[in-house]
């Protein structure tokens, strides 16, 4: 039952992935050629530095990429390669975009994952512990923390750490990457802002399950608290938190860029943003779709666990 | 402080064990460089000044901060008597850091190689590159006396064969004191000392460069004590710099400046008089105090004083008289319309000015010129786009005015960018529509000329045509920055940005 249930879900998440990356390529591409400005001479500027960008060097890049080929024809063939699994070269550095991904993905994923964990770590416990007793201290002091951590924005809230962390304490590095010292500060400003959404959601989920007829009913046969908690509680609190989680991941995705910028960390958020702004239209693609894969995967693995955590869907699927 | 405690303290204790002391600890280190240049490419022709300033590559020539040529690749450089032949002999014991020697025909081939792409190398005349014994011979179609310092472009640089694939720049290997251990683009580059290097070899052993896009984060990695070098330091911040006890903040005037682009053949804007009116109504000072955050900043000609060959102090500084400004614009026949707006023949005095934002200041800057000129009453719209959008502007006649920042040292001779842009057509990011021929004859003549006084004269011409012709309005001038650890000794900064001069650093 479990397994069909899966399965099913799974294929669902797949033939999702090859619509989205489809669609995500074809948006970038026409995205690209819709914004302001000249495509070769912006490519140029990217590549040679603005100061050098002139309409000579813009020619030569027209010519060399064969930007004046008619935009259908350009399509069909970036669709073919795509299909053989090849994503071409970024215009600006004429490396490998699949090369220049596995990179930057490595870097992303890292950091991804750290984060999501730093939100779960902060943000599962306190919740449970405010949840279990509503209105609580600790629920009054989680519900500010996680206003504030809500509110601060990304930049803001990295340019503090790195005050507190680096330049006062000296205990970590304020940017770059490469060590594990080098990761805190990037994971725990994208995973703070998560943790505080995650801690109001599993709060309300602990109070709806812990005050439920079932929960009363567990207590009246005679289970203690705690073993109430742990055989009806948790399982039923997660369900909803684990459906929020896969809501949290667009914001996830937009936390890195931010702390990748300011942390100096390579990442595809980075990536994706100067490769707009230079018109390298392979890299905007190809970034595009790693991170819309990144989302599909997600949320298929957000499916898997809320499947596992709630019986009624499996029936359902 | 804690942490590089810390971090040196295993360090200290490898070197206690091998008997060496604090000293051998030291040249284990590695420092640490920061800046915001992405290494987008390997190519030379690309991000190739990188490899340059991090002396991992080397070019024919090279340049001291005040801009006289240096041998650097090349020992020693000569020009025929015809004046169209140049003869640069290599330094012989040179070497690559793959171990292959350094060939005449690896220079001709980097050369030829540079001139095919952009890059200043393509709008010199040059005919014919090749390769003499211990040598490299170029000629050129016509007299050209800055052709050494166009070999200093950092996409002139000479690269070992092992570097090129399939016409695809694959590695870095050049023949500079260091080499280069990692490279991640867009990021991080890795170098370390090069055994095989033919000169001093450099005190500091190893260095790594990271590229950090946002200058908070620079500026809080040299507080933190994590970068030895910072480079470029935002306005706002220096003044915190200034009072850390842990940095040496280093500011230096560069050849960079913001200039206001003007469409000469506008029927507005074609006359000098126009021109010198829009001039007298900014208030340089005022943009150099709030947005660039330097009084010093404030342009008084179009050359900025760190360009000591072509600025000439006594040309009358431009300032902002309103009244001059009214005068001459009545002169021209315009006159107040109801909305404060000059008209003239039933037409308004209002302008489209293009900047783009790639340089933070510059949108500011148009924003307070839009305020500024309607005081005289001319209705500027600013328009934020692309950088390209001020070339094809210019190539399609459209472009009214455009505000940039121009660096008039891509090659330490300021002469190629002013060819390049105040020759017979105008350039892209240079005059527009306006033809002189004073300044067209000064110009042929400065660069076929080889006597130093005869220069320093037509120097002085091209600058005193320009400050009475206003082709372009300078706004102001460019600070370079550098935040250095009081770790390192002996920082040098370079206002031509060719060279970080890693290899004079030492451990204090």
């Amino acid at each position: 039952m479990i397994l069909r249930g899966l399965t099913a879900a799974l294929a669902k998440r797949a033939l999702q992935a090859v619509v989205v990356a489809v669609a995500v390529a074809t948006i970038a591409f026409f995205a690209l050629l819709s914004l302001p400005g000249d495509q070769a001479m912006r490519i140029a500027a990217g590549r040679y530095g603005y100061d050098i960008a002139d309409t000579a060097a813009a020619a030569l890049v027209r010519a060399e990429l064969g930007l004046d080929r008619p935009l259908v024809e350009r399509y069909l063939l970036w669709l073919a390669d795509l299909a053989r699994g090849d994503l071409g070269r970024s215009f600006v550095s004429g490396e490998r975009v699949v090369g220049e991904l596995a990179h930057l993905f490595r870097h992303t994923l890292v950091l991804a994952v750290t984060a999501f964990l730093v939100g779960c770590l902060v943000g599962l416990p306190l919740g449970w512990l405010a949840g279990l007793s509503p209105g609580g201290l600790v629920d009054r002091a989680s519900l500010a923390a996680a206003v504030l951590a809500r509110a601060l924005p990304g930049f803001a809230l990295g340019i503090l750490l790195i005050l507190l962390f680096s330049v006062g304490l000296g205990v970590l590095p304020a940017a770059g990457y490469g060590s594990v010292d080098a990761l805190v500060l990037p994971a725990l400003t994208v995973g703070v802002g998560l943790g505080g959404a995650i801690s109001r959601v599993a709060r309300d989920s602990t109070v709806a399950a812990t005050t439920a007829p079932f929960f009363a009913f567990a207590r009246l046969k005679g289970l203690s608290a705690l073993q109430a908690l742990l055989r009806h509680g948790v399982r039923n609190a997660a369900v909803p938190v684990i459906a929020y989680l896969g809501v949290q991941l667009a914001q996830l995705i937009e936390g890195l860029v931010i702390a990748e910028t300011l942390f100096a960390w390579p990442g595809l958020g980075h990536a994706m943003v100067h490769a707009i702004v230079a018109r390298d239209v392979p890299m905007v693609q190809g970034t595009a779709l790693v991170l819309g894969l990144m989302f599909v995967a997600l949320n298929g693995a957000v499916d898997a666990a809320s499947l596992a955590a709630d019986p009624r869907r499996r029936a359902a699927a | 402080m804690k942490r590089r405690t810390v971090l040196a303290f295993p360090a200290y204790v490898a070197a206690a064990r091998l008997g060496g002391g604090r000293s051998s600890a030291a040249e284990a280190r590695t420092l640490q460089v920061v800046a915001p240049w992405e290494i987008t490419s390997l190519d030379p022709s690309r991000a190739g000044f990188i490899f340059t300033r991090l002396s991992v590559a080397e070019t024919l020539v090279g340049a001291k901060p005040d801009g006289a040529l240096v041998p650097q690749l090349a020992q020693s450089w000569s020009v025929a008597a015809d004046r169209l032949t140049w003869t640069f002999r290599l330094r012989s014991s040179a070497r690559f850091h793959d171990g292959r020697p350094v060939t005449p025909a690896d220079v001709a081939a980097a050369l030829e190689r540079a001139a095919a792409l952009p890059g200043p190398l393509r709008a010199a005349p040059i005919a014919a590159i090749s390769p003499t014994e211990g040598a490299v011979e170029i000629r050129t179609s016509r007299p050209f006396v800055s052709l050494p310092a166009f070999l200093a472009h950092s996409s002139t640089q000479i690269l070992s064969p092992g570097s090129f694939a399939g016409g695809e720049t694959v590695a870095v290997i050049g023949s500079g004191p260091y080499r280069t251990t990692k490279i991640e683009p867009p990021q991080r580059v890795e170098i370390a000392g090069f055994g095989g290097y033919d000169g001093t070899p450099p005190a500091v052993a190893a260095a790594a460069y990271l590229a950090a896009s946002r200058a908070e984060t620079r500026v809080l990695m040299a507080e933190a004590g994590q970068a030895d070098l910072a480079f470029t330091i935002d306005p706002a911040s220096r003044q915190r710099l200034r009072r850390n006890p842990r940095v040496t903040l280093l500011e230096l005037p560069i050849p960079r400046v913001v200039t206001l682009k003007v469409n000469c053949a506008h029927p507005a804007l074609s006359d000098p008089r126009a021109r010198r009116a829009l001039s007298a109504a900014i208030d340089r000072p005022g943009v150099a105090r709030a947005i660039l955050r330097n009084e010093s900043a404030a342009a008084t000609q179009l050359f900025p004083p760190a360009l000591a060959e072509w600025h000439v102090p006594d040309l009358p500084p431009l300032v902002r008289d309103l009244a001059t400004a009214r005068g001459l614009l009545a002169e021209l026949g315009w006159q107040p319309g109801p909305d404060g707006v000059l008209v003239r023949d039933g037409k308004p005095f209002a302008l489209t000015l293009r900047t783009f934002p790639d340089r933070p200041e510059l949108p500011l800057i148009a924003a307070a010129l839009q305020d500024q000129l309607r005081e005289v009453g001319i209705r500027v719209s600013v328009a934020v786009g692309n950088s390209g959008d001020i070339p094809l502007g210019h190539r399609d006649g459209t472009l009214e005015l455009a505000l940039l920042a121009r660096n008039f040292a891509l090659v330490p001779d300021p002469l190629g960018t002013v060819l390049q842009d105040f020759g017979p057509d105008g350039g892209d990011w240079g005059a527009m529509g306006w033809r002189h021929q004073g300044m067209q004859r000064t110009l042929e003549a400065l660069s076929a000329a080889f006597d130093p006084a005869e220069r320093g004269r037509l120097r002085g011409d091209v600058a005193r045509i320009l400050h009475a012709e206003l082709p372009v309005v300078p706004i102001g001038w460019y600070d370079h920055s550098l935040a250095a650890s009081r770790r390192v000794d002996g920082v040098v900064l370079d206002p031509l940005e060719l060279s970080y001069h890693l290899p004079a650093l030492r451990w204090t």
